[in-house]
């Protein structure tokens, strides 16, 4: 695994000139980062480098457009899932929406409290309402997926 | 993914409801009117419809429809006269209703028939006089019913008999809700206590002289408001800004009329669909039951000897909402019964509501079915519907 750390420690202080919005949170004694990315299906995954750990949510601006999600369905800890593939569904009154892993990995975790309050992804949904942990097996897929701005751009045009 | 699902990506349902209209979409006399008012116009049936209205969510208006008053644009209906000697010979030769014993000035719901029985499309007939008729039919079906209207009228028994006006460019409102008579009352001298469900009434509402029903497609008492088209705007800009009185779009209008168990034409019936299938027998004229003799006649005699062999049925569904495609089976068996046509997690009730169909047999109240959702079995039960009570005025 290629810390992004260490590449920073590597080129000096140079490499914290990261480009803008990319959401990296520092913690200097543990010395590892958050990288939060986001997909065009509108997935994010906050990577953190020291644990190997994405946790896995439906954006802000997805749900503000769903309307008030009634049930989550959630994938089985344990399964091995690839970028791209079904690993849950998001219903509101409106609509089914399918949810597909942003990157590979072993799902780890997966948050029971959706289950009863379903309202959580309304509220909170990049925060408390987070879906799912996936084990990265390839966290090289963190770094393809959309920045912040890149995000934002692709619905807004 | 099943394609006809209505199950999607997160981006495509998103992208359907930020759809903003298309180039050669009809326009309601209304579309700028929803413009000002912050719509989410979205692309329905050939027309650029309000889908909901700035951050007033869909439950938000869904709720609002069932405490208080909400105002539909509903004009990509299509309003057409049939008037002359020969309008009750044609509808009734075009449908299964008994319009001869209809009263003035009330309406019934009916069915257009192909050859086969099928159904061409759902209606609201409102007979003024034995040689005159008002008809309501389905945007999305405009293209086919004019064409049937059209061929129908050549026929030699009709042809120079009636004399069809399509009030295109028209608007139609609907007004719906608790509180929406006492609103509406408040606007004009007319005693609508008068008015029950199912008639209708040329009545003077501050100085317009409207063509208004009362019904709806929500299960609410309601109204809906023929206008011209030079008056609709007026008349909308004096009804929308008053208490109780929220513009409500085509989503809330979705989960209203699926609670109150009612079809959604190309989704819950189509042209495979008869009468019996669709659960919609009342449709037919009591007294033209034994000899009945409408185009697809012989489906609905068909149907009352042997019984339809699948019906539209409600459901309860347990833990997630069957959607549209769901595929249902008799429990614990690979043994499928029919498809949902239709489904939502009621705003209402707090549980998920489906229609769909099932083999005949399995179409009873309480008979417990399984619901194929995301390749998991959900148990489902047959409910009756309405699966909101109605609350309609029958004075």
């Amino acid at each position: 695994m290629q810390s992004i750390v260490r590449q920073m420690s590597r080129y000096g202080p140079s490499a914290l000139r990261v480009p803008k919005h990319t959401n990296l949170i520092a913690r200097p004694l543990a010395r590892t980062l958050v990288t939060k990315r986001y997909t065009v299906e509108h997935e994010s995954v906050s990577f953190d480098d020291a644990t190997g750990l994405g946790v896995i949510t439906i954006t802000d601006h997805a749900q503000e457009a769903l309307g008030d999600v009634v049930f989550v369905e959630l994938p089985t800890i344990g399964t091995e899932v690839k970028q791209g593939e079904q690993i849950g569904a998001v219903e509101s009154v409106k609509a089914a929406s399918d949810i597909y892993a942003p990157v590979s990995g072993t799902i780890e975790e997966i948050n029971e409290t959706l289950s009863s309050e379903p309202g959580l992804l309304n509220k909170s949904p990049e925060d408390k309402g987070w879906l799912c942990k996936i084990k990265l097996s390839d966290p090289s897929e963190v770094e393809k997926l959309l920045d912040a701005d890149a995000y934002r751009a692709s619905y807004e045009n | 993914m099943n394609a006809v699902s209505r199950v999607s990506r997160l981006s495509r349902s998103l992208a359907r409801s930020f759809a903003t209209q298309a180039e050669q979409l009809r326009q309601t006399p209304l579309h700028d009117f929803h413009v000002q008012n912050a719509a989410k116009m979205v692309p329905f049936a050939g027309w650029s419809m309000p889908l909901s209205y700035g951050d007033v969510g869909q439950v938000a208006s869904h709720n609002h429809t069932r405490t208080a008053a909400s105002l539909f644009d509903v004009s990509h209906m299509l309003q057409s006269h049939f008037r002359g000697p020969g309008a009750t010979a044609f509808l009734e030769k075009l449908t299964p209703s008994c319009l001869s014993s209809l009263k003035p000035y009330t309406s019934t719901l009916s069915v257009l028939l192909n050859e086969d029985g099928g159904i061409i499309d759902d209606m609201i007939i409102t007979k003024h006089a034995e040689d005159a008729y008002y008809v309501v039919t389905n945007a999305g079906r405009r293209d086919r019913d004019m064409a049937w209207f059209t061929e129908r009228l050549k026929d030699e028994e009709i042809a120079g008999k009636v004399d069809w006006e399509v009030l295109d460019g028209w608007g139609l409102l609907a007004l719906q809700g608790p509180q929406a008579a006492s609103f509406l009352q408040s606007l004009t001298s007319f005693d609508l206590r008068q008015l029950t469900f199912g008639k209708t009434a040329y009545i003077p509402i501050e100085g317009f002289n409207l063509h208004v029903a009362r019904g709806g497609y929500t299960g609410e008492d309601g109204f809906e408001i023929s206008i011209p088209h030079n008056q609709t705007l007026a008349f909308t800009e004096l009804v929308y800004k008053n208490p109780p009185v929220q513009l409500c779009g085509l989503g809330a209008r979705d989960s209203l009329r699926i609670e109150a168990g009612m079809c959604l034409y190309g989704h819950d019936i189509d042209e495979t669909t008869s009468v019996a299938e669709a659960g919609l027998s009342w449709v037919i004229g009591k007294s033209r039951k034994e000899n009945i003799n409408c185009i697809g006649a012989h489906r609905i005699l068909k149907d009352i000897k042997n019984g339809p062999p699948r019906r539209r049925v409600g459901m309860i569904v347990e833990g997630a909402p069957a959607r549209e495609g769901a595929k249902i089976f008799t429990p614990e068996s690979n043994d499928q019964l029919g498809v949902v046509t239709s489904g939502i997690p009621s705003p209402t009730l707090g549980k998920n509501v489906a229609m769909g169909y099932v083999r005949n047999g399995s179409h009873k109240k309480g008979t417990e079915l399984e619901v194929d959702i995301r390749g998991k079995r959900r148990k489902a039960v047959v409910t009756g519907m309405p699966f909101v009570e109605s609350r309609y005025f029958r004075g």
